[in-house]
This record gives C-alpha cells, sequence and structure tokens, in this order.
C-alpha cells in the first residue's frame, strides 16, 4: 500500500511538470500536427513521430514528450474525419466507425456524427487517464496474470465479435472470417519460417500483407468504386443538417454507453501483444449487444459511433502500461515512441523500473495524454462543421484525389510499387464481397487476430505440453485460470447472443437477392481458394508442422463452412437472402457508370504507376481523370491537378519519403521527385 | 585486473586511430544531404537503440552537419532488409544500413533466403555487446557455479527462432547437460522476459542493454539469479570475464565447473565460433557496395571523432553497455571475424539444429 502513498506527490509534482506555458505550448503544436497528419488515413501516429524524432534529441525532455505525446493522442480522434466522411478506416483504431459513421454521411449528418465520435472521443481519453492514475499502480501483477492462455482467449474474444457482425447468412460471416485469417497467415510462418502462399521469387508476399492495406482494400475501395459510380456527391442530400451541437447530445444522451466502452478500450490496451486493434470491435460488439433497438446499426445509428469512439481513445492511455512498465509496446506508435523516450537521453528509460523511480514522470505521459486530447477535441469539433461539407462535393472531383491519398498511404506501409498491386487485389475482394453481402467486418477481424491467435495458441499448446508432463494438475493449472474460465463464459455468450441478433445488424444494407450466378460463381471462387490454402498448407513439410497447424485448421473449418454454403445454394430458390447481389439493388439502378469502367480508372493508374513511376503516373491520372470522367474545363483540371500534385510532394518532402519508381526510371536516372 | 586494463587498451586503441584518422584531408562535404541510415529490425530493439544512439553524433561528426535519419525496415529476422540493402547502388554517401548477429548468422549457416553477401558491402564502425543468462530463484537457490543441480529440472524458454541469435543460449544450455524445452516464435526478447517474468517461462538470456535496462530489477527483487555472460574476447582470442559485468562467471568458467562439458572438442568449437560471430562485433554499419573510397572514409573519419569525443565513454556506457567500438581497418577486421567461422563448426551447428529443432537450411 506504500505505492499508493508515494501517488500524490507523484501526481502533483506531474501536473507541476505539465502546467507551464511552454510545455502547454508544445502540447498544442504537437496536437496540430497530429491533426495534420492523421487527418489523412494510413499515414497515423507512425508517419507522424518518425517525422519528429530528428528533433528529439537532446530536447528538454518534458517539452519533448509534450511534443510527442500531442501528437499521438489525437490520431485516433482525427481519423474519425476519413472514417465518416469517406467511409475509410483512417487507422485501426476506428474500422468499426465507419459502420455506422459513414451511413450517417450519406444521410446527411456527417457534422452530427462527428461532433458525437469527437465527444465520446474527448471522454473516453479523461476516463482512461483517471483510470490509469490508479491502474498503474498495480498494473505491473495484473499484467502478469496475462499468460499464453489467457492472451489467447482475449484473442478468441475478440473473435467471437465475427458473430454478431456476421450478417444474415451466420456461416457466411464464419466463413469470411475464415479468409480474413488465411490472408493473415501469408508469409513466412512465425516458428519456422516456411513460406505460406508466398514464393521467395516474390518477395513481398513473405512478410504478409500489412493491416494498412488489408483495411483500405477492404472497406475505402469498394465505397469508392460505388460512390464514384454513382456520380453524386456522398450526403444524398444538401443540408448537412444535425449539426454539431447535436451529436454532443446524442453523446449525452449515451453516456453510460461511452462509460463503459471508455473502460473497455482501457483494459483491452492494457493487454500486451494484442495492439489494441480489436478495441473498437469489441466495444461495436458491446454496443449492439446492449442496446435495446438493435435495427439501425449498420444503417447509420450514432451509437454505433460513439461506442468505438469513447473506446479508441482510452485505449491509447491502455496502451502505455505494457510499453513503459514491460517495454513491450502495444501498436506500431508506441514503439516508435519508446524509440524517442531514449532519444530525450535523459536517462529515463522504459521498463520495470519506471514505476518505482520516475512515476512523476509516467503520470506526466498518462496526464499530458488526457490534456492533448482536450486540446485535439476542441480543434476537431471547431473544424467538423467545415470539413462535413465536403461530403456535398460532387464526388467525381474528390475521387481522384482519394485515391491519391490512399495509393500514398499504401504505399507508406512497404514503400514497395507491390503495396499498390495489392491494395488493388484486397480492394477487388471488398468489392465482391461487398455486392455479395459477405461481412466485411468479420473479413478485418480475421485478418486482424490471426497472428494473435495462431501465435498464443502454439505458445499456450507448447507450454501445456511441457507442464502436463510435469503433471496433471501442473497443466490444468496453467490452461484452465480464472481469467480464462470468465473470457471462456464471455465468449460463449457473445456467439449465442450475436448470432441470434446479427440478423437484424445488416452492415451492407438491405441487399435484395436474385439471379443465382453471380454469387455462386463468387462462392465458388472462394472455394478454390480455400483448397489453395489447404494445400498449401498441407505441403508444408513435417519437420515444420508448427507452421502448418494453423492455416490447415482455419482452411478445413472455412471449406466445411464453404460447403455447407455450396449445397443450400443449390436447394434454395433464388429469391432467398443467400443469393444477396448488390447489383440487384434499387441502388444499383442509379449507377450512372459500370463497375468495370470505374475500376479500369484505378487499374489505369496502378499500370501508369508501374511504367513511369507514381509522380507521373499521377499527373497523367488527375488530368485525364478531371477532364474525361468529372468533365471539368482545361483551366480547372490543370489547376486542380496542379494543386494536388503540389501537395502529394510536399507531404512527401516533409515526411522524407520517396515515390514508387516505375520501368523508366530503371532505364533513366531522374532527379526527385521522379526517382 | 586483467580485464580492466584490456579494456583500457581497447579504448586507447580506439582513440589512437582517431588521432591518426582526424587530419585527412580528404573528407567529403556532406551539407545538406539526408542521409538514411536503415535498420532491418522493428522501432523496439537493440539495433534501434544503438542507431538511435549514433544517429546525431554522427550527423554532428560528418563533414558540413548532414541530417541523418534512422529508417526501419523490419521482416524476415533481418534478411529482407539486408536484400534490400544488397541492392543499393546509392554510392554517395546518402544510404546507409545497420546489421545485427541475427543478419550474420542465417549467413554463416547458408540459409536459403539470404540474397545478401557481407563482403561487397564497406563497413564504416562496428561495436560489440555481450549477453547474460539468469534463472528464475528455485533454480537460483541450486545454482553453485556449475550447472550439476540444473541437470534434474526442466526449464522453459522462450526463443525468437532457432537459426537466431538464440542458438547460443540454447547451445550453451545443451553443453552443460541441461534439460531446456524451447517455445519457438517469440517476438523479441522483451516477449521473452515478460514470459519469464510471469512464470511461463523458467530461463531467459538478454544482451547486455536489455539485461541492464528490464533484467537486473527483477535479480534485485530476488525474481531471478544471473547465471553466466557470454564473455568476452581478448586479444588473444580467449574468452574472459564481460568487462559489463566483472562479477559474473562466464559460460566458459561454468562449462569447466560441470561435469561432461568439454571447452575443447567439436562441441567447444562450435560454440565459440558462432559466438566470436555473433557478439563481440555484434553490430556494423555499413555503406553500399561500390562506394566511393573517398566518402567511406569520411564516414570512418566521423565515427573515430565521436569514439574520441571527451564524454564519449560516458555516454555510451549509459545506452550501449562496456564495449568497444570499431572503425576504419579496425572496422574491417571485425566484420572479418564476424562472418568468418570455419566449415567444421558450421557443419556441427547445422546438424545440432536439425537434430534438435527438426530445421533443414537447404
Amino acid at each position: 500500500m506504500e505505492i499508493f502513498a508515494d501517488a500524490l506527490p507523484a501526481l502533483s509534482s506531474a501536473w507541476g511538470q505539465i502546467l507551464q506555458p511552454m510545455v502547454l505550448g508544445y502540447l498544442v503544436l504537437g496536437v496540430c500536427m497530429g491533426l495534420t497528419i492523421g487527418v489523412f488515413p494510413g499515414l497515423g501516429g507512425i508517419a507522424g513521430l518518425s517525422l519528429l524524432l530528428p528533433f528529439m534529441f537532446g530536447m528538454d525532455p518534458v517539452l519533448g514528450l509534450a511534443l510527442m505525446i500531442g501528437m499521438i493522442a489525437v490520431v485516433p480522434t482525427s481519423d474519425t474525419f476519413a472514417s465518416v466522411l469517406m467511409g475509410i478506416p483512417g487507422s485501426s483504431a476506428s474500422q468499426a466507425t465507419v459502420l455506422d459513421g459513414f451511413p450517417m454521411a450519406k444521410k446527411g449528418k456527417a457534422a452530427r456524427a462527428l461532433s458525437a465520435a469527437f465527444a465520446s472521443s474527448l471522454f473516453g481519453g479523461l476516463v482512461g487517464a483517471a483510470f490509469l492514475t490508479l491502474f498503474i499502480l498495480v498494473a505491473r501483477p495484473v499484467v502478469l496474470l496475462f499468460k499464453s492462455p489467457e492472451l489467447l482467449m482475449v484473442s478468441i474474444f475478440g473473435l467471437s465479435m465475427v458473430g454478431i457482425l456476421a450478417g444474415r447468412i451466420a456461416i457466411k460471416g464464419v466463413v469470411a472470417a475464415g479468409l480474413g485469417l488465411l490472408v493473415g497467415t501469408i508469409g513466412e510462418g512465425p516458428f519456422n519460417g516456411e513460406l505460406r502462399m508466398s514464393s521467395y521469387d516474390y518477395p513481398y508476399l513473405t512478410d504478409g500483407l500489412k493491416l494498412v492495406i488489408v483495411g483500405l482494400g477492404i472497406f475505402a475501395i469498394p465505397e469508392i468504386v460505388a460512390l464514384l459510380r454513382k456520380d453524386k456527391a456522398i450526403s444524398d442530400r444538401q443540408s448537412i443538417g444535425g449539426g454539431w451541437f447535436e451529436g454532443i447530445r446524442d453523446w449525452w444522451a449515451n453516456k453510460w454507453l461511452s462509460a463503459r466502452c471508455s473502460i473497455i478500450g482501457v483494459i483491452v490496451g492494457v493487454i500486451p501483444g494484442l495492439g489494441g486493434s480489436v478495441v473498437d470491435w469489441i466495444s461495436y460488439g458491446h454496443t449492439i449487444q446492449t442496446a435495446k433497438d438493435k435495427e439501425n446499426f449498420g444503417k447509420g445509428d450514432v451509437r454505433g459511433v460513439i461506442g468505438p469512439e469513447s473506446s479508441n481513445n482510452a485505449k491509447e492511455g491502455g496502451g502505455l502500461v505494457p510499453t513503459l512498465l514491460f517495454g513491450i509496446p502495444g501498436s506500431g506508435s508506441m514503439a516508435v515512441f519508446i524509440g524517442a523516450l531514449a532519444l530525450l537521453g535523459n536517462g529515463i528509460d522504459v521498463g520495470p523500473s519506471l514505476l518505482e523511480n520516475n512515476l512523476d514522470f509516467t503520470y506526466s505521459i498518462v496526464w499530458l495524454l488526457a490534456l492533448a486530447n482536450v486540446v485535439g477535441t476542441i480543434l476537431c469539433i471547431a473544424l467538423s462543421g467545415g470539413i462535413a461539407r465536403l461530403t456535398n462535393v460532387r464526388f467525381a472531383l474528390l475521387a481522384p484525389f482519394i485515391f491519391m491519398i490512399i495509393a500514398f498511404a499504401a504505399f507508406q506501409s512497404g514503400q514497395n510499387l507491390m503495396d499498390l498491386v495489392a491494395l488493388f487485389a484486397i480492394g477487388f475482394i471488398g468489392i465482391f464481397l461487398r455486392r455479395f453481402d459477405w461481412s466485411r467486418p468479420a473479413f478485418l477481424i480475421g485478418f486482424v487476430l490471426s497472428t494473435p491467435v495462431e501465435n498464443y495458441s502454439n505458445n499456450a499448446n507448447q507450454i501445456a505440453g511441457i507442464r502436463f508432463k510435469e503433471s496433471f494438475e501442473a497443466g490444468m493449472a496453467y490452461i484452465l485460470s480464472p481469467i480464462v474460465i470468465v473470457l471462456i463464459v464471455l465468449t460463449l455468450l457473445s456467439v449465442v447472443i450475436g448470432l441470434r441478433q446479427a440478423k437484424n445488424i445488416m452492415a451492407e444494407g438491405d441487399i435484395p437477392s436474385g439471379g443465382k450466378r453471380a454469387p455462386l460463381t463468387f462462392l465458388l471462387v472462394v472455394i478454390a481458394f480455400i483448397c489453395y490454402a489447404l494445400w498449401d498448407a498441407a505441403s508444408i513439410p513435417d519437420y515444420a508442422a508448427t507452421d502448418r497447424v494453423f492455416p490447415m485448421f482455419v482452411a478445413s473449418v472455412s471449406l466445411v463452412g464453404a460447403l455447407i454454403l455450396l449445397v443450400q445454394m443449390m436447394l434454395k430458390p433464388e429469391t432467398h437472402t443467400l443469393f444477396a447481389d448488390g447489383e440487384r439493388s434499387a441502388d444499383a439502378k442509379d449507377n450512372a457508370f459500370g463497375l468495370w469502367p470505374t475500376l479500369a480508372w484505378f487499374a489505369f493508374l496502378l499500370g501508369l504507376t508501374s511504367l513511369v513511376g507514381f509522380i507521373l503516373a499521377l499527373a497523367v491520372f488527375l488530368v485525364s481523370f478531371l477532364r474525361m470522367r468529372a468533365g471539368l474545363g482545361w483551366v480547372h483540371t490543370v489547376l486542380y491537378a496542379a494543386v494536388g500534385i503540389a501537395f502529394m510532394l510536399g507531404m512527401a518532402a516533409i515526411l522524407g519519403r520517396d515515390f514508387p519508381p516505375g520501368l523508366l526510371q530503371s532505364y533513366v536516372t531522374l532527379p526527385w521527385p521522379f526517382t | 585486473m586483467k580485464l580492466n586494463s584490456f579494456a583500457r587498451r581497447a579504448a586507447m586503441a580506439v582513440a589512437a586511430a582517431a588521432a591518426f584518422a582526424l587530419p585527412a584531408q580528404a573528407d567529403v562535404d556532406m551539407s545538406g544531404k539526408t542521409i538514411e541510415w536503415t535498420i532491418p529490425f522493428s522501432e523496439t530493439g537493440g539495433s534501434a537503440k544503438w542507431a538511435n544512439f549514433f544517429a546525431p553524433l554522427l550527423s554532428e561528426a560528418l563533414p558540413g552537419n548532414p541530417t541523418v535519419v534512422v529508417k526501419f525496415m523490419p521482416g524476415a529476422g533481418s534478411t529482407k532488409g539486408a536484400n534490400w540493402f544488397q541492392k543499393q547502388k546509392n554510392g554517395d554517401g546518402t544510404v546507409m544500413f545497420g546489421s545485427s548477429g541475427s543478419t550474420q548468422f542465417p549467413y554463416l549457416l547458408g540459409d536459403p533466403r539470404v540474397r545478401y553477401e557481407y563482403k561487397d558491402w564497406e563497413p564504416v564502425m562496428a561495436s560489440g555487446t555481450g549477453g547474460v543468462a539468469y534463472l528464475n530463484a528455485e533454480a537460483g537457490a541450486k545454482f553453485d557455479g556449475s550447472a550439476n543441480n540444473l541437470k534434474d529440472m526442466t526449464f522453459i524458454y522462450g526463443n525468437q527462432g532457432a537459426t537466431r541469435l538464440d542458438l547460443i543460449p540454447a547451445l550453451a544450455w545443451k553443453m552443460l547437460g541441461m534439460n531446456v524445452e524451447h517455445v519457438l516464435g517469440i517476438k523479441g526478447r522483451g516477449d521473452g522476459r515478460k514470459m519469464f517474468e510471469s512464470g511461463e517461462a523458467t530461463i531467459d538470456y538478454q544482451t547486455s542493454s536489455g539485461y541492464l535496462k528490464g533484467s537486473s530489477a527483477m535479480v534485485e527483487a530476488g525474481k531471478a539469479v544471473p547465471m553466466m555472460t557470454w564473455g568476452s574476447i581478448d586479444e588473444n582470442g580467449d574468452i574472459v570475464r564481460d568487462p559489463t559485468f566483472p562479477d559474473m562467471p562466464t559460460f566458459k568458467e561454468v562449462c569447466e565447473a560441470t561435469d561432461g562439458c568439454e571447452t575443447s572438442g567439436a562441441e567447444w568449437d562450435a560454440w565459440k565460433a558462432f559466438f566470436v560471430a555473433g557478439f563481440p562485433s555484434q553490430k556494423i554499419a555499413f555503406l553500399p557496395a561500390g562506394t566511393d573510397p573517398e566518402i567511406v572514409e569520411t564516414f570512418s573519419n566521423a565515427f573515430a571523432k565521436i569514439a574520441a569525443r571527451h564524454d564519449f565513454a560516458e555516454i555510451s556506457a549509459k545506452r550501449l553497455g562496456k564495449y568497444p567500438m570499431y572503425t576504419g581497418a579496425d572496422a574491417k577486421a571485425a566484420l572479418g571475424t564476424a562472418i568468418s567461422v570455419d566449415a567444421d563448426a558450421k557443419d556441427f551447428v547445422v546438424g545440432w539444429l536439425k537434430d534438435e529443432f527438426g530445421v533443414e537450411l537447404k
């Protein structure tokens, strides 16, 4: 208990350090930089922090901290813009926000959705900080309770959220999650380094696909393509009614939901190794499960925004625990944060001693984070009314720039032209999942959890085997700890409740059925992929069997699910929901353009990039798109394209990035940015 | 006292080399340039710490004070980044690379994924580290400087991968006759330490900086007992105590005290060969193949200048531990030892990896 006696003086000393004009000034500076970067999907905190790193060396520690934390804290707030306004998950923190936020924007309620989201973020951040202030004192032994079996069960609990997001046909959701899990296993196996569905002749895939690319491909590209085909604005009405004040009222009406989700956010964020990438799904699932009327979820229910947004800022606070206390970063931005702390060079390094020797420093971090949330949220709410007007702009004018930004974002993950190819390929999958009403959230959850589930199940299995050799009791004590039992119960409840309610939650809207051929063809393609994955895993030799077990298990389960679907498809009439096909909906009749010509524009950018490099290709793409598809006059075309290119160059110059080179660059040496 | 004098001599040698190198007239002005120093690991590892430590000092020491940015390219246990670096032809000093023991081992073992050739690259600086193995309290109570009382216990170890740097502790424990079960596929030594702390693993090892930062607190709290260091190499090529941990016995001492463990023969030679390749010159900074000799010289001199800073010993001991740093011809020599193990040692390790872990390198 004596540790609590230390807490109060440390807390007041921390506040003394924070509440200085210089510190606050740097905090606001960091927040502004974070907002600027966070608004662009896919860039997120890692890019921003890397940008700050060169300035960190020798900086006054508290000022440097303020700058960095200002930046980290607002990324999960500001990426809400992209999620709500364009249906693009800005980072892993706002995947679930897309599900209800974007439909709200389509109904002209963008400003309301945004301000509800920001109010929730602010509240979540503060609740998280308050909780952490006490919890961090006892966090160490609690975190140590989470061994491999517990971590495995948390991952599986996250996976159980697939239940509620499965859509109208539960098996379809399960197979979609299976597909996500399988796509997540692509690359080098984690234990013996055996390759799965990849080859050293094409080194790109050996590292597996990155979350940024899969997230953008599965959510953003299908939405962009769908909007582009309609050739209207995002919002279907001119008023951006339901202004920001209503959003705050919405939040107040759901403050208890917001509080619960904040606590979920901190707790899941604290668990090391999960990276908080499932937090928003778990709280989205929780939001639906505890709501009385559920029919509006997925169609623009403001609670679907409040839940995930309350948790994702709280999660950043929770993520500090494994980062600061164990040196295990919970996310990419936390990893850079550790590096930057070392650069500050004040002898403070993350690890076990931080709490005992530098409690005031730890508290400074926690409350700087909370303060940054306040500043960031106020700025965001102030901006939201203006930015929301983007939803009234004709989409054909926005689309080329969105393409430009997501291509750039995708390219950040691997600095490779193949990033764009992968984005295009995953986008293709996303388009068809959307069209045939296969749950895209389920796919993404599967992808995100593939690595943790495989790692923890393998670790738990190996260690349990050793413990059981010791004695039966030792083995059981290891596997069935109280935490594991509680998590198993929660998971079962979540699956049962989820599946019972899933029919009401139509993330893709009410998609009509008709025509057997297209849905059946897609199912056959899915089956072919699963069979390939199964064959590929089976061909891993015995000495590397640990790399084989997980993909084989997932592929087998998915195959059974897919075959059941196949049989059902043969037996049911074509009007059954099984044959949902977005192309048959009333919406589709409004489409001014076909799917293939629209996709061809993207393919055009991709192909041209491989020939002449990104910047030259982008120039040609912007000019031809704005002129031919958007039908602008030459003056506007050239002007808009020039602004776009200048913006891209500015971003790349600030972030110190190059662009993907093409064939041309391998023959001719060109100056930057054409390299 | 032999150790301290060795350390002092090493430091003096570096300082002398620096003094020689400094007046060179050939230094190329790098002003206005941005040097990208690529580290083939993630932002948290020892290599990141190492590069982050040197980057600002290098910027200060290079003529014209160019910006030095550390970039991270993790993947395939550093093979990805090294393969990428092999293809770099920018010989103007704007591309730099930092390799580590985990880059060296797959290269030495003939891993099929390795598409890089160390001998093509231009080393400009090398520095070493050490490692400490430690036991939990229960086993620590039985440890008497030999592993004799530990042979009837079963240990659990979180292993990053059989062909990674972890083969040094794995082989050492095997030679001591200890029964260690390896849980493969741990993402980093930080995760291994957490497994140890939560009681899932019962034996662990950390490189020097990881031990100083994370594990020594457990030792103070009585939860862990240091077992041995890998030691350090003296000028005769013999293993002596690690200057950072002069009170801990080396693996060689523990092996000599343990029944059935030999400090000679094929097994010992193989362990020592891989230790020498992996630790004393563990981290090396490279410029790409075909870099202008003047630029290589400039970088070597800059690193020598860093080593000659009056506060260098102090700031580096805190962040990197007390290990020698080599520049110029010494860095080349360090590279030489890092990438050569004799064929017998290699064959032994390849055979052992197959028997113990079923790993086939073909």
